[in-house]
């Protein structure tokens, strides 16, 4: 499925892969420091969304990365 | 949405933190960044407008879905969703599902072997140059007008949510879709697509989890509903539609039915560049049919994202959320910001950028799906015709070309040289040049749309409606030139004419005397949401009559020209050995099963 995603040795999955793994990364990060932080008027603030969604966007970002990435043919 | 709108309403309703500026920012330079690295791609006609037919089924289809999920279309189906209750899931079900099924199975064959580059450009090969005119046309001042409605629309959007200037957002969009769009053309817009499809999702989806942990689940949030709305039926799809006055929204199932499910869906999922100039860029033909069917899988999910928010605002919001008018005038929330207030309601800093750079994607992927289907149009429907007649008038006729004109299907009737063509007076390149010179003037226009709007707010209204007169009709047209080898080209010019005047009638009619909808709609009961669903109804039954008589009552072209146009005239080609599960009617079959369960659950 890699190569047949592919075109022209650019492969769209890969750049989102790499984008997913910022947005997880940073989202993860802000989602640890409002463990100490918490913010003002979020309802579920005890079930800290941002650490298991950036966890979830970290980790498929980077499925992404190594499934797609660049291949020498 | 009105100004007055803006100026009631607090300052801002969301704060954000430098995390969510990056988060925005990083989108905004993926986005620029994937449209100069693809420049190097779209070096001709094809690779420019077409994608150079390369595109994978997935991402056709990722595509094909994402130019329709506009962050305005989140927004206001979330919103109405809040007004209306579950009954909005009948416009991602029976509303799209079937039409883009049907056009993966059944209609894509013809497009892609016609080898057209539009859906005007279909309509000129089977119907001749008048019936490709009037839709071209059509389409070109409505895509460049709508795009720059919905232009304004998301920035007055952001201006309540975030504090933006109006100015700002409008520029910092429209430019970065430009140059995405004038760099790489329909790859890069395609491409920018399905990263935008991710992001929507990335960053709505949380709303919706979060949402019904809040309440209980799903059981939790009917419970609620129930509770607190006695008497009104919201989370029924089909219950409720038995009388014009049993249900929220006013409608009744044949105006769902047949006005929706038959003419509306049919004539936008089939007919409208918009989307399909986004399979036509399929790299092979069994590409093309799985990209439509794809789409429609994840179709049947997006209520999840549009639709549950606005149930859950219905339950967890603090405050009841009121029309636009007294909004203005009391200082209300409206129900437009459904959405965003479930946003700020459940994401922190992190999560909220996503979230809002999941509705700039959407609002991006709306504008740059309108920008490539007019540069395309304009381009090969409007600019080159005009350009070959001009050349014609001079007498640069190639007899060599002559021959060559006569294995093309439909050529004899361009411009009117019966079994000749004009030599193209212009180079690939120079058509190129022209698509990316139409992209930069498609969104110049559209600013200037969006400011428009915002001296004359009421403009949005007649905008939106005048792109739904023309997209009922034109699937009866093309539906008939598809299907029917009697079909003339007479007819479907007529046919497409008579059934915009007879939507643009209705329209009117309902505008300025709006006792008439009775009559449109056969029930006094029937509430303006019903008005569009039976004049799509009228005008797609009134194209077919039309086209019809008048194909009945003139000579049809002969079979020869019609091959690869028509049914009954075109030898489909053989799909090869495939397993079951290669094969595209079985996943279809598999969509139109889950399509029919989710109704009889959610019945």
């Amino acid at each position: 499925m890699a190569a047949e995603m592919h075109h022209s040795h650019f492969s769209i999955w890969f750049y989102i892969g790499a984008l997913l793994t910022l947005y997880g990364a940073l989202i993860l990060g802000a989602g640890i420091w409002q463990i100490s932080h918490p913010p003002a008027g979020v309802v579920l603030q005890h079930l800290h969304a941002g650490i298991w969604w950036g966890g979830f966007l970290l980790a498929a970002g980077l499925i992404y990365l190594a499934a797609f990435r660049p291949r020498r043919s | 949405m009105t100004m007055t709108l803006a100026m009631a309403l607090p300052a801002r309703l969301i704060n954000l933190n430098p995390v969510d500026w990056a988060i925005i920012a990083i989108y905004f330079m993926a986005t620029l960044g994937l449209g100069f690295y693809l420049k190097r791609f779209a070096e001709t006609g094809e690779d420019f407008f077409l994608a150079g037919r390369q595109m994978t089924a997935w991402v056709a289809g990722l595509s094909f879905l994402a130019a329709n999920l506009s962050s305005l279309e989140l927004m206001g189906w979330a919103a109405s969703s809040y007004e209306y209750g579950i009954l909005t899931t009948h416009w991602y079900w029976i509303g799209a599902v079937p039409a883009m099924l049907f056009l993966g199975v059944v209609m894509m064959p013809f497009y892609y072997i016609s080898k057209t580059h539009s859906v005007p450009g279909y309509l000129q090969l089977r119907y001749g140059e008048p019936t490709r005119m009037l839709s071209a046309v059509c389409f070109a001042i409505m895509t460049v007008l709508v795009s720059g409605v919905n232009m304004y629309a998301m920035a007055l959007v952001m201006k309540i949510m975030l504090g933006w200037n109006i100015s700002f957002s409008i520029w910092i969009s429209a430019i970065t879709v430009a140059i995405y769009v004038a760099l790489g053309g329909l790859r890069s817009a395609i491409f920018n697509e399905v990263l935008q499809f991710m992001l929507i999702w990335a960053g709505a989806i949380v709303i919706s989890v979060l949402g019904l942990i809040d309440v209980g689940g799903w059981g939790g949030l009917v419970a609620r509903i129930h509770a607190e709305f006695p008497g009104q039926d919201y989370t029924h799809l089909w219950r409720g539609l038995g009388s014009f006055t049993t249900n929220p929204m006013g409608v009744h199932w044949t105006g769902i039915v047949f006005g929706l499910g038959m003419i509306s869906s049919f004539g936008y999922w089939t007919t409208d560049f918009l989307v399909v100039q986004r399979v036509l860029a399929a790299k092979d033909l069994r590409s093309a049919k799985m990209a439509p069917i794809i789409a429609a899988g994840f179709k049947l999910f997006v209520p999840f994202i549009v639709v549950v928010p606005g149930l859950l605002g219905l339950v967890v919001l603090p405050y009841h959320l009121v029309g636009e008018t007294q909004a203005a005038a009391t200082g209300a929330f409206s129900y437009n910001e459904v959405l965003p207030l479930m946003l700020a309601r459940y994401c922190g800093p992190g999560l909220l950028g996503l979230g809002i750079t999941a509705l700039i994607a959407g609002f991006m992927s709306g504008m740059a799906g309108n920008v490539s289907a007019f540069a395309t149009v304009w381009t090969y429907d409007l600019y080159r015709p005009m350009i070959e007649r001009r050349a014609a008038r001079r007498g640069q006729l190639r007899p060599a070309a002559a021959a060559a004109a006569a294995e093309m299907p439909g050529t004899g009737d361009i411009v009117g040289f019966s079994g000749t063509v004009p030599e193209p007076p212009r180079s690939d390149r120079h058509y190129v040049s022209m698509g990316r010179w139409s992209t930069v003037v498609g969104v110049l226009v559209s600013i200037g749309t969006a400011y428009f709007v915002m001296q004359f707010a009421s403009i949005m209204d007649y905008v939106q409606a005048l792109f739904s007169f023309f997209i009922a009709p034109l699937f009866g047209t093309v539906i008939l030139g598809m299907m029917w080898k009697r079909t003339t080209s007479a007819g479907g010019f007529w046919g497409l004419l008579a059934g915009t005047c007879t939507s643009v009638s209705m329209w009117l009619a309902i505008k300025y005397h709006p006792a008439a909808l009775a009559y449109v709609a056969l029930s006094s009961h029937a509430k303006a949401m019903a008005a569009d669903l039976y004049q799509a109804l009228w005008s797609g039954l009134i194209c077919v009559l039309v086209t019809v008589l008048v194909s009945l009552m003139t000579s049809p072209r002969p079979e020869a020209e019609l091959t690869g146009l028509v049914y009954g005239c075109t030898l489909l080609p053989d799909e090869g050995e495939m397993r079951l599960y290669q094969r595209p009617w079985f996943w279809a079959a598999i969509v139109f099963t889950a399509l029919f369960i989710g109704n009889l659950i959610l019945w």
